[in-house]
């Protein structure tokens, strides 16, 4: 099955039921299905080849979704980037998929202009609104053709392209549609991006089950979401822990003010036990999920709700149909309570890191079969005796901030780039809204002050990867060969 | 009134949000969050700097784009919240 398929095939069931809202917008399924198909046909009108890649480039809206899944009814692949994202790093994915298609919106189009002039394969921009027209497609391919790529963070400081084919993405959906018992009836409410896995999915797994999505840009306005929770009568609603501390914020929230909703998931951090009891007060009747993941494998774990209570730190069990278990440095399993790294092993996960072998072998390896790859996440991870599975750190720095994954070294590298910058660190700070806040811990010429420094870093680098903290020194200690020990500055 | 708030407004947009030394860049009307100037946690900072500049104490559910989503708005948000006439008004 390949995933264009979920929006055909709802499309078929339910043609008039609700697809989508998005702001003033509501499409049937019927109509996002047309709208895509007419994308699709625009795009071959172009040239798209089968395999080629489109990268989208817009915030929340029907456009994106609409190109989504067109990009797949073209036989495309697609990639969507963080509407945040500057110019520099748009050009790097440009360029490092090679795309042959940039999909952008007027907000974000000099962003967009600057990145393709430095981007040479990119043979057409498309720009949103669409108004295209249906045409008779040809079969798009198998389910063993790629579908998309996601750009990570990776230690390297440049983004990786996780790359799951329809197959990967079928498995990993139909997984977690089945874990939260996702059904025709469901109104998810979702100001994810699309460009976080998290978020896509919504889109997918409505898709899939035929469900409700509610589309909105952001959390900026808690209380216009809120509405929106109240008054289409949501069922599902995917946080992270920032979003969770930004509605228990709120003052006039009552238990019991959203009886329709029956569940809520969140991933990216584990909640602070006190925030999960205080979800639980306000929205007494709806299951709360516990999950873990990491891209390049969709999905990890998840904590039956019922055991939240029992064993409220633990991220849980394999996602149904997966296995997830800890290993020592050999790769041999341990026994409960040895901590060790996670391994996942599944239909979803990913096959590669886009054009990247040497990235991809560090974290696929040889499974138990000879044509099996399993996943190493690189995170360190124990059981208890049932087997339920415990976060102990990561093996790299990567800081989780907002719920996004941030290299220190992808900020370092810009604040090198700022004339009297000696030497650069970034960690990361507790925080109780951000999870984690960014401080850069730098050593710099007379002059180069704190504005200067986050002035620079906000021209270049997405919103949540700009330190809001910055620390000047002397000089940053070194360990023996002489690399800045930014271990030890976290620890300090 | 109303003109002094929209500076004391445009000075903090234009150095928290874009990192210079006014906020001349943007027009009175424009949209924040359209413009990508304002997101999540840039609205907590706004709503925290009128509560602690202007001594207003803004609610859940005046956190709407009607109120903070441009110059304009919030400019005669924080005027209506500092008038008690208004304010009356506003309650009846």
């Amino acid at each position: 099955m390949r995933v264009e398929s979920f929006l055909l095939e709802s499309a078929r069931r339910f043609p008039a039921k609700t697809a989508l809202v998005a702001g003033p917008q509501r499409l049937s399924y019927e109509e996002l299905a047309q709208r895509a198909s007419a994308f699709a046909a625009h795009l071959a009108s172009k040239g798209l080849q089968r395999g080629d890649r489109v990268v989208i480039f817009l915030q929340n809206s029907p456009e994106a979704v609409t190109a989504v899944f067109g990009t797949l009814l073209a036989g495309g692949i697609f990639s969507v980037v963080n509407p945040g994202t500057k110019s520099d790093k748009l050009a790097y994915i440009l360029n490092h998929c090679a795309a042959k298609v940039l999909v952008t919106e007027p907000r974000l189009q000099a962003i967009a202009h600057d990145a393709r002039e430095r981007a040479p394969a990119v043979a057409t921009t498309v720009v949103a609104p669409f108004n295209f027209q249906p045409a008779a497609l040809p079969n798009p391919g198998i389910d063993l053709d790629v579908a998309m790529i996601v750009y990570t963070s990776g230690s390297t400081g440049f983004p990786k392209g996780v790359t799951m084919t329809h197959a990967n993405i079928v498995a990993a959906a139909t997984s977690i549609t089945t874990y939260l018992e996702s059904k025709e009836s469901d109104v998810v409410l979702s100001v994810l991006p699309l460009a976080f896995d998290y978020g896509l999915y919504q889109a997918l797994m409505c898709a899939k089950v035929g469900a409700t999505l509610i589309l909105e840009k952001s959390f900026t306005y808690p209380a216009v979401v809120l509405e929106k929770l109240k008054n289409e009568r949501v069922t599902g609603f995917p946080l992270v822990p920032t979003l969770a501390a930004m509605l228990l914020q709120m003052k006039h929230l009552t238990p019991g003010m959203f009886p329709d909703l029956r569940y809520l998931t969140n991933t990216a951090a584990a909640l602070p036990r006190a925030h999960i009891e205080r979800l639980r007060d306000l929205f007494p009747q709806a299951k709360l999920y516990s999950m873990y993941g990491l891209t390049e494998c969709k999905r990890c774990t998840y904590l039956p709700p019922e055991q939240l209570a029992i064993r409220p730190e633990s991220v849980g069990i394999a996602i149904p149909g997966t296995e997830a278990y800890v290993v020592d440095e050999q790769g041999e399993r341990v026994p409960p309570g040895t901590t060790g790294e996670l391994v996942i092993r599944g239909a979803h996960v990913m096959k590669c890191y886009w054009n990247d072998d040497a990235a991809t072998s560090r974290v696929l390896k040889s499974g138990p079969y000879p044509w099996e790859k399993v996943l190493h996440t690189g995170d360190l991870f124990r059981t208890d005796t049932e087997g339920f599975l415990y976060f102990v750190s990561r093996k790299d720095d990567i800081i989780k901030t907002r719920g996004e994954k941030v290299s220190p070294k992808e900020v370092e590298n810009v604040l090198y780039e700022l004339a009297g910058i000696r030497e650069a660190a970034v960690i990361g700070v507790p925080d109780p809204l951000l999870g984690m806040a960014i401080k850069a811990i730098v050593a710099a010429e007379e002059g180069v002050t704190e504005r200067d420094v986050i002035r620079h870093c906000a021209a270049r680098l997405e919103d949540f990867m700009v330190p809001s903290i910055v620390e000047f020194r002397g000089q940053l200690p070194k360990s023996e060969n002489g690399k800045i020990a930014r271990k030890e500055l976290a620890a300090a | 009134m109303k003109h002094d708030i929209s500076l004391a407004v445009r000075r903090f947009i234009g150095e928290n949000f874009l990192f210079r030394d006014d906020g001349d860049a943007i027009t009175h009307d424009a949209s924040l969050l359209d413009a990508g100037i304002i997101d999540s946690t840039g609205v907590l900072e706004l709503v925290c700097f009128l509560e602690t500049t202007f001594g207003i104490e803004v609610q859940d559910d005046e956190m709407l784009p009607e109120n903070l989503d441009s110059i304009r708005a919030i400019a005669n948000y924080v005027d209506r919240k500092l008038d008690p006439r208004k304010k009356l008004e506003l309650v009846a």
